[in-house]
């Protein structure tokens, strides 16, 4: 019954997809196709054929997807520093999301635990973590630049400083609600306070914990595309940036197909990762 | 030529200021302690030796009966440095020398400031100090230079290993200079202008422009809408964009509209956008035209979304656009490498301002690597044979054009724009300015030695719409203009 469900709802996805290319196939397609009698004039060509594509200029997507497949046949290709294939510039990417990530994580989950576990602590940092976690990661960008000299820490600092604010927030609300029967069973049986924490506090809060970390690495993922259309040099972001120079909007919606892609399994990552934590009461 | 004035530096009779030739009692007739600047017969009459003093009693002074041009290169070099450290104050220079004595400053100088090293760059190079550079460059036909050297081995023949990196503006152009992350930089030629004011960035620091890469070479696109407006006296109200404020485009767009009587703070709008924003604003009819580099001009016709109204050489024919510039401590810290590079791109630049380059260049640069751009749309910009977007095929080869001297009044009329315009507000010295930051005279020993035929002068006077520039009086053509914010 459910992989009879899973089946279906699987067909339908298909049948949408199909549905929605050929909305846009037959939307883009250019109107008439002029066939061309006379030999086309200088002043046509120097404006590169006098009107031959189609009038809305985005491109349908069976030209999205034959790039799609030339740029995945050869994804590593480095052909200097402006121009590299797809897989390096979202190699790039993942690695400064990942790096900025884990550095949060080795700061924020300790940082956040400490929080949980003092509520004076935890009513003195407050103010400090609601002013500082609505600003604009990129807002960062600017003053990382000028204060760390490097394009390439200035934009690891940025995902840093994004994905700090949700684990952070995330483990001190999980510690700080641990169950009190929990930690009075902790204390009957003389648990030191390290151990309880390990024993007690870390498990039953890991699902929190772990979700703090999901939304902060979806934060992340969003926010390396601005960062490098921004400093520019590598990464998807530098890739969409460059190819929008050129106006080439086929090479810029299948950077943003493989955006998604790969947001998605970063997602499904740390879903998993949860499920793992995650216990029945 | 060096055409800094030339006195000893080290000698307390000698005076250092611009105005002040052949006023001093102790020199004779035709004993100038100061070259006049402006003087366009300088070189004939120095190689008469007219220039040569009898005076005895100074060792330096004998030297220049000899001057050659390497001595005359040193010499403008020291009073350069000499001037900027006592922040051009004769009386305390003097009074300090008197003091202690011309040996004694020479000596302290030579322990603060590499001299002799940025000289013997200026001349010939030795040892490259640094091989591996990072280039940065905004893709744009202006680049060219800088792109093609890249390619067609420019560089290589200097020893130099060069990266060019495709950097997404001119800000972040700035950034990665001023943190270092590139040796050196494609920018606009008031950039570095601005930089040394301390007017465009957080942290003041001296920059220098060895060398323009290009000239002309911008355009004003209206939107295809706009064809029956081509009068700018009918743009009132018109949304416009420019690349960057600090840049040739904003200020040549408002020199221009200005000119028509309309003010460009209250009548237009001007706004900074990324040029291949530009393109996408204007089809989004977000915008209705652009000064801006090529090839987002020519992309826009080639995208049949608005035409060429005008090109800049309309306005300015030479004026300067784009610019090769590094930070002063850069250049003293690696001056041989600095002197390669000086000279590759000096090589670079006359290579592209040969017409029959053209096309091969712009085979060479328009793939992804460089302008990332449809090579009919790069090889109308460099040959000048153009469709205009109004149904004509023009034919301009001087559409843009590759020079790179940079004319220190070049300089001067860009601060008179910036402080027209209220982007400076605090006096300053325009000449010295200009002299600090456009290398003319090194450029131009550079250009002879590399075979090319540099102007005997550092300024010259422009004219622009009709109307000439003195840039012996920067503070009167800016009192000329009706409309100024300043």
């Amino acid at each position: 019954m459910l992989s009879n469900l899973n089946f279906r709802a699987g067909v339908l996805s298909v049948v949408i997809l199909l549905f929605f290319l050929g909305v846009w196939q037959l939307a883009t397609a250019p109107e008439v196709l002029m066939i061309q009698e006379e030999e086309l004039s200088e002043y046509e060509m120097l404006t590169g054929g006098g009107g031959q594509r189609g009038s809305s200029g985005i491109p349908a997507p069976s030209e999205v997807i034959s790039h799609a497949v030339s740029e995945l046949s050869n994804p590593f290709y480095d052909a200097g520093p402006n121009d590299k294939g797809i897989g390096i510039q979202l190699g790039y990417s993942i690695y400064r999301v990942l790096l900025g990530f884990f550095l949060a994580a080795l700061i924020a989950v300790p940082f956040g635990f400490v929080i949980g576990m003092s509520p004076l602590l935890n009513k003195a940092f407050d103010p400090f973590i609601q002013v500082l976690k609505p600003i604009s990661p990129l807002a960062w960008m600017p003053l990382a630049l000028f204060v760390i000299r490097d394009s390439n820490i200035s934009a690891i600092f940025v995902i840093f400083i994004c994905s700090i604010w949700p684990m952070l927030v995330n483990t001190a609300y999980g510690v700080a609600s641990v169950r009190n029967d929990w930690l009075n069973v902790a204390k009957t049986h003389e648990l030191s306070k390290v151990r309880t924490a390990f024993t007690v506090i870390l498990p039953a809060a890991a699902p929190t914990i772990l979700t703090g970390m999901r939304i902060s690495i979806g934060i992340a993922w969003l926010v390396i595309v601005a960062a490098e259309m921004l400093v520019g040099g590598t990464g998807i972001g530098y890739y969409i940036w460059n190819q929008w120079n050129n106006l080439d909007l086929a090479s810029v919606i299948f950077a943003i197909v493989m955006i998604g892609i790969i947001g998605f399994l970063l997602d499904l990552s740390l879903a998993q990762a949860t499920k793992l934590v995650r216990y029945a009461d | 030529m060096p055409t800094k004035s030339l006195s000893d530096p080290f000698d307390a009779n000698s005076d250092l200021r611009h105005d002040s030739a052949c006023r001093h009692g102790h020199h004779g007739p035709g004993q100038c302690s100061c070259f006049d600047t402006a003087d366009p017969n300088l070189e004939r009459r120095m190689d008469n030796g007219e220039f040569a003093t009898t005076e005895p009693h100074h060792a330096e002074h004998k030297a220049q009966d000899t001057l050659d041009e390497e001595a005359l290169i040193d010499r403008a070099v020291e009073s350069a440095v000499v001037r900027g450290m006592f922040g051009h104050n004769e009386i305390n220079r003097r009074r300090f020398l008197q003091m202690l004595g011309g040996g004694t400053l020479a000596a302290a100088l030579g322990s603060v400031m590499p001299l002799d090293k940025v000289k013997a760059a200026i001349k010939d190079g030795g040892p490259l100090e640094k091989t591996k550079l990072r280039i940065g460059f905004v893709p744009i036909t202006c680049a060219t230079p800088i792109i093609m050297a890249h390619p067609m081995g420019f560089y290589e023949r200097y020893g130099l290993d060069v990266d060019v990196i495709n950097t997404a503006g001119w800000a972040v152009a700035r950034d990665m200079s001023l943190s270092g992350e590139y040796d050196a930089s494609h920018m606009l030629s008031p950039m570095p202008l601005s930089l040394t004011l301390g007017t465009s960035s957080s942290s003041r620091e001296h920059f220098i422009m060895p060398a323009i890469e290009n000239i002309n070479g911008q355009a004003i696109t209206l939107h295809n809408k706009h064809k029956d407006k081509r009068d700018p006296k009918d743009w009132k109200g018109f949304r416009f964009a420019v690349p960057f404020e600090y840049s040739m485009h904003n200020f040549l767009l408002r020199y221009l509209v200005a000119e028509h009587g309309l003010d460009p703070d209250q009548d237009i709008s001007i706004r900074v956008i990324p040029p291949p924003e530009m393109v996408a604003n204007l089809r989004a009819e977000n915008i209705d035209g652009y000064l801006a580099p090529d090839p987002f001009n020519q992309r826009a016709v080639w995208d049949e979304i608005g035409f060429i109204h005008m090109l800049t050489k309309e306005i300015w024919d030479g004026h300067p656009c784009c610019a090769f510039a590094c930070s002063a401590a850069w250049a003293e810290e690696h001056p041989n490498t600095f002197g390669a590079l000086f000279r590759s791109l000096i090589d670079a630049t006359q290579y592209s301002s040969d017409i029959e380059n053209r096309a091969e260049i712009a085979k060479v640069i328009s793939p992804r690597a460089y302008l990332n751009q449809p090579e009919p749309v790069v090889r109308q910009v460099l040959t000048g044979r153009y469709a205009d977007g109004l149904g004509n095929v023009q034919d301009d080869p001087h559409r843009i054009d590759f020079d790179p001297f940079p004319w220190h009044s070049m300089a001067t009329w860009i601060l008179t724009q910036m402080k027209r315009w209220g982007y400076v507000s605090r006096d300053f010295d325009y000449n010295r300015l200009a002299e600090d930051v456009f290398l003319a005279s090194e450029c131009a020993e550079v250009m002879k030695e590399l075979g090319y035929e540099p102007p005997s002068d550092t300024y010259k006077n422009f004219e622009i719409m009709g109307k000439v520039f003195d840039y012996t009086d920067p503070e009167g053509y800016l009192e000329s203009f009706e409309m100024r914010r300043s």
